[in-house]
């Protein structure tokens, strides 16, 4: 863990994902209130854009270099850096050093990077000791465990603990958690074939959960889950866990337009 | 074996229709899954045993010409032979000739995927000896006229019933009205069948799970007994291994051994574990007059300096590919050679050319759930990475995902002309996606909204109303 800086006040740059900033801003605020109810300043550096991960898992290696120096460079000066997904988070904590291991003044950059880098969740719960949050929630809830975050960062109980001081959410556990939805980033458009047959999986163990709404830390995978869900007629509010966290639910959820009543 | 490798997409779309194949994939999760999961609770020790296996291995290949060198004096001293194969043509013909000089007409052959690498069989049959599989896996695809599926389950794609239509479509002179609708009865129907071809083969042929070279002896492991019948009875026992699988000890054998069983079918110890050190002695009851060991190459050797030497490590176990998510959805045959999932995306490409296999290491997620359970800690996703790498760097990639993912980083790469691109198509799919919330059909995502609903966005950046809302001078000191 690093030096904790200002202890009382750290400085957060949120790294919001290009996911995030395209499809659900809401996510966003909901990051943005989470950290600032946990003592943080946040602030949101204009010149991000996408951690680079599309490039670096298509072997892409000369963009996905050009993308993580300038995400470093606009975010040393954070005390800490805050992703809400396991995903993008784990690209800059656990691949960033590895992209630059045959140089060393990048790597050194790098690597004091990802130090200070953290996923929204496991930063609220293992950095600033959050264990609980105000938000009203009714209904049971399924939490899927992306693979990034769950493998790379170790999240699992966090958003659970979290999750479980919402008042009224009732936490229904899925059958084959650890398996991958099938999303897969670029995967679900180079192999959709195989991408649906997973995710037709997924579903069918979300659906047999009975929940009223499904969670994730991971915005691809809550589209592709979201889109599957919508497609075979099941009525699941998917949303992102940081939503229900900070109880700014007003947002329709993910792929529905708000105008019918659910 | 001739390679489908290149034509991955169409043999998995081939797989996904195949009704056989999705139940038969459905019903190994439990099988392999759970009994791994049990096996590993019960031994606190098993992350401390993947280190040292892990290390075990690493040594070796770090000295590896020392150690094969000795393990061939050793080999020596029994009274066997090692044969050394630089190509699969050198180690077929080295297999012929042994079997041509006893005047063999039949091989029996325990489980080995060296056999499937180099074309054994086929080979073999062609030249007048008749190779017969002896394992019951092996057995039901070699009466299919299959390759292996997977590489300690080679008929997992079968259900039971699948089998028993081609036991009677084979065994013709049985009584047509037997039952052969349980498990029980199909293995005692191919024991039966196979009893009269251990006697009647002239040569064993087995694989090596290791060779370990303080004493020369060759070890394999099995649950049905019939490595040792295959081994024990014919007038010559030939081993087929590749270089990687030399340890130096027998201690460091039992280490692996010990993950082994546990990572493969969740077992302790595979019910037979045999070692083999040369021919039968004076004093042996039984055993096979000669013995010899044929050490393939194949490419490993150029795999030892390259950056993809820790697929060396692989001892076989198939945690992997029980593990993964695109194995379970589409089966091994999809990957079109010797071995799928994710050791094969890793070790197909560096043996046959990753030009001729460049879906491999392409179609996974990177969920990670392989390396997790290795338990020789091969880092697969990273490897599978580095394929891509290659891939992409000889442009042979295909070039809409190369343009694809230029154009997407040139923009990225310049934040005000992304962000605003970023509004701009953001607000116009919001006010198409608006009404239903998200996209039935959407041209350049065909293959999501083939299945999927494709979700609308929101309509205004993150970015956007970020700074509209905070556009007071004071918060804008983001650099």
């Amino acid at each position: 863990m690093p030096a904790p800086t200002p202890a009382d006040r750290p400085r957060v740059g949120l790294f919001v994902t290009c996911l995030v900033d395209f499809f659900r801003p809401s996510v966003g605020f909901a990051a943005v209130k989470l950290l600032e109810d946990a003592g943080c300043s946040v602030e949101v550096p204009a010149l991000q854009t996408c951690c680079g991960q599309p490039a670096y898992n298509s072997g892409d290696r000369r963009d996905s270099k050009d993308l993580a120096r300038r995400t470093i460079a606009l975010f040393e000066p954070y005390d800490y850096v805050v992703v809400p997904s396991g995903s993008c988070g784990g690209m800059i904590k656990e691949h960033y050093p590895h992209l630059f291991e045959e140089e060393a003044r990048w790597h050194q950059r790098a690597t004091a990077l990802a130090r200070r880098t953290y996923e929204l969740v496991s930063f609220l719960h293992d950095v600033r000791g959050v264990r609980r949050v105000e938000a009203r929630f009714t209904g049971s809830v399924a939490y899927h465990d992306s693979c990034s975050g769950l493998r790379e960062l170790g999240i699992k109980q966090q958003p659970r603990t979290l999750l479980g001081s919402v008042e009224g959410v009732k936490i229904a556990e899925l059958a084959d958690a650890e398996v991958c939805c099938g999303f897969g980033g670029t995967f679900c458009v180079k192999y959709p074939e195989i991408s649906d047959k997973m995710v037709s999986a997924k579903t069918a163990d979300i659906v047999r959960t009975g929940a009223d709404a499904l969670l994730a830390g991971d915005l691809g995978c809550l589209m592709n889950m979201a889109g599957k869900l919508k497609r075979d007629g099941h009525e699941i509010a998917v949303r992102h866990v940081a939503e229900v966290l900070a109880g700014m639910t007003e947002a329709p959820p993910i792929g529905e337009s708000g105008r019918k009543e659910r | 074996m001739r390679s489908t490798s290149h034509a991955f997409k169409d043999n998995a779309h081939r797989a996904l229709d195949d009704q056989v194949l999705q139940r038969a994939m459905g019903i190994m999760k439990t099988g392999f899954l759970d009994k791994r999961l049990q096996a590993i609770e019960g031994l606190p020790e098993f992350d401390a045993l993947r280190d040292a296996a892990r290390e075990i291995k690493n040594h070796t290949l770090a000295h590896l010409d020392w150690y094969l060198e000795r393990y061939e004096t050793k080999v020596k001293e029994a009274g066997g032979e090692v044969h050394w194969a630089r190509t699969p043509a050198e180690a077929c013909a080295i297999v012929l000739e042994i079997c041509e000089r006893l005047g063999a007409r039949t091989a029996a052959k325990g489980k080995t995927m060296i056999a499937e690498e180099i074309g054994l069989n086929e080979y073999l049959a062609e030249n007048g000896v008749a190779p017969v599989e002896t394992d019951l896996g092996e057995y039901i695809i070699q009466i299919r006229n299959e390759p292996p599926s997977h590489i300690i389950a080679p008929a997992i794609h079968l259900t039971k019933e699948a089998v028993a239509d081609s036991f009677r479509a084979t065994h013709t002179a049985m009584d047509p009205a037997r039952s052969l609708a349980e498990p029980r009865d199909l293995v005692d129907e191919a024991r039966q069948v196979l009893r009269e071809k251990f006697f009647a083969a002239d040569v064993g042929i087995t694989g090596a799970n290791f060779l370990i070279a303080e004493t020369g002896s060759s070890v394999i492991v099995t649950n049905e007994g019939n490595g040792d019948l295959t081994q024990l009875l014919p007038r010559a026992h030939i081993v087929l291994a590749s270089l990687e699988k030399v340890v130096p000890t027998l201690e460091d054998a039992a280490t692996i051994l010990r993950v082994l069983a546990r990572s493969a079918t969740g077992q302790d110890m595979s019910a037979y574990t045999t070692f083999s050190t040369g021919p039968r002695r004076a004093d042996d009851l039984d055993g096979p007059a000669e013995y010899h060991v044929v050490l393939l190459d194949n490419g490993r050797s150029a795999l030892l300096g390259s950056e993809f030497r820790e697929i060396l490590r692989c001892i076989r176990c198939g945690a992997c590919m029980n593990h993964c998510p695109v194995y379970a959805a589409v089966g091994g045959h999809a990957y079109g050679w010797v071995y799928p999932g994710p050791m094969g995306a890793v070790l197909t490409p560096s043996l046959i050319g990753i030009e001729n296999a460049r879906d491999l290491p392409n179609a996974s997620t990177f969920c990670g759930r392989c390396e997790s359970v290795c338990p020789m800690r091969i880092p697969l996703p990273k490897l599978m990475r580095r394929y891509r790498e290659l891939d992409y760097e000889r442009k042979l990639a295909p070039r809409a995902m190369r343009w694809g993912i230029g154009v997407w980083a040139y923009f990225a790469k310049r934040p005000p002309l992304y962000h605003f691109i970023a509004a701009v198509a953001a607000q116009v799919l919001g006010l198409l996606g608006r009404r239903h919330g998200s996209f039935y059909n959407l041209p350049l995502a065909s293959g999501w909204t083939a299945t999927r609903e494709f979700p609308a966005p929101e309509g205004r950046t993150f970015q956007e109303l970020w700074f509209k809302r905070n556009r007071a001078p004071k918060t804008r000191a983001t650099r």
